[in-house]
């Protein structure tokens, strides 16, 4: 019975590739051969192949940010639930590239209404290689949307770190598809959108404060509330199994954020270059002001500290990181570690909730003092397409911010309960106990990750 | 003097030890083990490939008492270990011929504690 649902989950799938490929040939075809008939040598003219260089590059960086995040989790949770977090990452990677193809480019970016983006571009009907003006006037269309895909695919993958240990495969699948259709691909409309309600209002966010990190950040809360506590928590921390692994997966999501925040000025120019800048130096701030603290509270400092404060800078500068200069980045990254370290060890053992890796505490507390900060610190000088912030004289961008911030919250949470909800009630979210004791790695997917004898 | 070995499931040592905390036996070896009882362990899948009635993940325990308290600490790995569930794992007690502390060359009943 089982092996049946699977198979006719496989063959919708299949069926809806399927027509809309159908729908993509012959409607295709026409405007293609018109734009031919036009002024091919216009077409070859419009694109800058040193921008298209960079997006294809940055977009390869934003993806390996993805398998970087796995081992950035994975190494931080027992060993027995290791395959089942590096599992879970690279199985959002294939799910959200296919969801993006057939219709969440469609809802995200179609030039549909203020709440989404409509289902004029099913299946890629329609986005070429003609640059779409709206979004990146010298870049193909195609290039926007892959680069925009990888952050569709690692906006879930956030979530992992919060359910680690507990959560039923088949309910994470279907729960990671409804929230990509249902909360990312809205939010990334408003935000980003031709025509999106947050974008009209002058919010600010240049690579995904607001609709990467805030938004994973909350939803990723909501189920550590209610999927409830891990097993075996109850004498003591369950201790990271492997931390080289979680230094790796540090290094490879800075590296791989380079195409994520100087990717996202969408060409090879001046901004991406202070992209690049400020992204570094908030990091670097971040993580140093973060082992300062553990070296002040307890007594050395940590390699996983620095590590969570370096990723917590990544996420502040992200929503500013084309609007401000390498001097307020230091005290972006500096601010960053002292909130999240208090929302990490101080709010989460008050209020008693198991975000087992610190989603809420790092890129949701990350995300919002990022998104208020590009209010304070966004000048002019650093990007003239942005606005000036509160402390460049312009106290209405700071509200402005805090609306897009509450908004998010706000909707992400509910939204994300409804569907959490919807699940719970059919199939279950939660694994059984005893699988839990066991471990995800043997009981979602019959394997183990290391050995003890061969 | 006994030496007390213990198999337990690996998510029972932080109880076990809890337990032997209280009835004040402080000294324990432990070892991760692998094995099966009655239930016969678990099944793999490799690229297709299945492997059943693998081995399951125990941790074993080497505790070395005096008579005296050789019933206190079998009870508080008892109480930590027991769940009811079939792998709750097994205690042996085995008589020690002989115990010296290395540092000090002490023998007997004054070297295990």
């Amino acid at each position: 019975m089982k092996r049946f649902k699977v198979l006719l989950i496989m063959l919708l799938f299949i069926g809806i590739a399927f027509a809309a490929f159908a729908q993509d040939t012959k409607t295709v075809e026409a405007p293609a051969a018109q734009a031919q008939s036009v002024a091919p040598v216009q077409v070859a003219q419009k694109i800058d192949t040193g921008d298209t260089a960079w997006i294809l590059v940055s977009s390869a960086l934003v993806l390996l940010m993805t398998p970087g995040l796995a081992f950035f989790y994975g190494g931080m949770v027992g060993r027995k639930n290791v395959l089942g977090v590096l599992m879970q990452s690279f199985t959002i990677l294939c799910v959200i590239s296919i969801q993006w193809v057939l219709f969440g480019y469609s809802l995200s970016f179609a030039p549909g209404n203020s709440f989404w983006g409509g289902l004029d571009w099913l299946g890629l009907k329609g986005v070429g290689f003609e640059p779409y003006k709206d979004y990146a006037s010298t870049i193909p269309h195609q290039l926007f949307m892959v680069f925009q895909m990888m952050f569709a695919i690692i906006t879930p993958a956030l979530m992992i770190g919060s359910f680690i240990g507990r959560m039923k495969f088949s309910a994470f699948l279907i729960f990671m598809v409804l929230w990509a259709t249902f909360v990312y691909d809205p939010i990334c409309h408003w935000v980003w959108g031709v025509g999106g309600w947050l974008k009209e209002l002058g919010a600010l966010d240049f690579a995904g404060g607001t609709v990467v990190h805030i938004n994973a950040g909350i939803a990723a809360l909501m189920i550590a509330i209610f999927i409830g506590k891990r097993k075996g928590g109850e004498h003591k921390a369950i201790l990271p199994h492997n931390l080289p692994f979680t230094i790796l997966g540090t290094a490879l999501l800075w590296f791989g954020w380079f195409g994520f925040n100087a990717g996202s000025s969408l060409g090879a120019n001046e901004l991406s270059v202070n992209a690049f800048v400020v992204t570094n130096t908030a990091a670097a701030a971040a993580g140093l002001t973060w082992a300062l603290i553990d070296w002040i509270f307890h007594e050395k400092p940590t390699m996983l500290g620095t590590a969570t404060g370096a990723v917590a800078g990544l996420v502040a500068i992200t929503p500013a990181a084309g609007f401000v200069s390498a001097l307020s980045a230091i005290i972006i990254g500096i601010f960053v570690s002292i909130f999240c370290y208090i929302a990490v060890s101080i709010i989460k053992p008050r209020f008693n909730y198991d975000d087992a890796l610190d989603v809420f505490g790092v890129h949701c507390i990350g995300g919002v003092w990022g998104a208020l900060a590009t209010g304070l610190f966004a000048s002019k000088s650093v990007n003239p397409a942005g606005a000036d912030g509160l402390f460049f004289g312009n106290p209405k961008q700071f509200l402005i911010q805090i609306i897009a911030t509450a908004v998010t919250l706000a909707y992400s949470f509910i939204v994300s309960f409804i569907i959490y909800k919807i699940i719970d009630v059919t199939i279950k979210v939660r694994v059984e106990e005893k699988e839990e004791i066991m471990g995800l790695d043997l009981t979602q997917h019959h394997e183990n990750a290391y050995t003890i004898i061969e | 003097m006994k030496l007390i070995i213990a198999i337990i499931k690996p998510d029972r040592l932080e109880a076990v030890k809890q337990e032997l905390y209280k009835a004040d036996v402080n000294l324990i070896t432990v070892n991760e083990v692998l094995g099966h009882g009655r239930q016969m362990g678990v099944t793999e899948v490799y690229r297709g490939t299945k492997e059943m009635g693998n081995l399951l993940r125990k941790v074993r325990l080497e505790i070395a008492v005096n008579e005296n308290f050789v019933e206190p600490t079998i009870n508080a790995i008892i109480k930590g270990a027991q769940t009811g569930n079939i792998g709750d794992g097994k205690i042996f007690v085995l008589d020690l011929v002989e115990c010296i502390r290395i540092r000090t060359e002490e023998r007997g009943g004054v070297a295990i504690g």
